[in-house]
């Protein structure tokens, strides 16, 4: 079934009058439903051009019923998020974006019952384009899980609102 | 068997499609666990489809020659070619080269025309041999 979101979600979409971002105060809202919402992805932490988000553990998105291991998936839409919210701090900017291009590798398989940590640096935002890169980690930076690195295009013009904002 | 899928993949809602041939199409209806922005999919949910439909064509193949292998991700490159909109999405692999020790794997994500997918991507899949006992 299709779902609904709610008014004032639909509302901080599609209104276009917002020009900062906080990532702290974002993620929540950003967070709240959806495939990142369905995930529980949560805010962990932000630099000047960085971001990071926290996968909580969850038994139904291991990858092998043998093997109790994290899926990849999961971590591709955790970095994914990350990034996201990585070029909107580094533009200090809500509006409207899209993954052109993004690479994971896969370093290390995430220890089994840990949350994962995504983190994505926003190096460089263009007229059009934002490029980051980043690594997820499950506890230690310096034992990274994954590394990846994407390109994101902006679309349209609009600038985005977000609620209480 | 290619359509034993992954507890993450059912959970996200992806399904065995079809077969065409010894090739595995994989399904995804939109809901809420595979939105992004307000009736779009998820870059995130789009990649966790095209990586199902990528290890279940390797899975089939493997099956078909009678091979036992682990596998594991070593990486994989997603090109978003267009907006995946609220609709069903549908992902099919293409093996390029089977290796020994890995396996490198094209996939291609669409909705209305399989000829205008919305999302491709590269895989390498590790096959590790299974440990005997």
């Amino acid at each position: 079934m299709p779902f609904a979101p709610p008014p004032l979600y639909r509302a901080g979409f599609e209104t276009m009058t917002h020009k900062t971002f906080d990532p702290k105060a974002a993620t929540p809202f950003l967070c709240s439903r959806g495939h990142t919402g369905w995930l529980g992805l949560a805010y962990a932490g932000h630099g000047p051009d960085w971001v990071e988000l926290e996968l909580p553990w969850r038994e139904d998105l291991i990858g092998d019923d043998g093997q109790r291991v994290l899926a990849s998936g999961p971590i591709l839409s955790l970095m994914d998020m990350a990034s996201g919210l990585a070029i909107w701090h580094r533009m200090d900017e809500f509006r409207a974006i899209a993954t052109l291009d993004l690479r994971v590798d896969y370093v290390r398989p995430a220890r089994e019952g840990a949350n994962v940590f995504g983190r994505s640096q926003c190096y460089r935002v263009t007229r059009s384009a934002a490029f980051v890169r980043g690594l997820a980690h499950d506890g230690d930076t310096e034992d990274p899980v994954a590394h990846i690195q994407a390109v994101f295009m902006k679309i349209g013009g609009e600038t985005r609102e977000l609620p209480g904002g | 068997m290619a359509d034993a899928l992954t507890p993450y993949a059912r959970a996200l809602g992806i399904a065995l499609d079809r077969w065409e041939g010894d090739v595995p199409i994989y399904h995804v209806d939109f809901t809420d666990a595979v939105e992004g922005r307000p009736d779009h999919y998820h870059g995130g949910a789009t990649g966790g489809l095209l990586e199902t439909a990528g290890y279940g064509v390797l899975r089939a193949e493997l099956g078909r020659i009678g091979r036992a292998a682990e596998l594991k991700p070593i990486n994989i490159t997603v090109q978003y070619l267009s907006a995946g909109r609220s609709r069903t999405s549908y992902a099919r692999g293409r093996i390029t080269k089977l290796g020994r020790r890995s396996a490198n794997i094209t996939v291609e994500a669409w909705q209305d025309d399989p000829a205008r997918p919305i999302a491709t991507a590269v895989m390498n899949v590790l096959m590790a041999t299974p440990e005997k006992g």
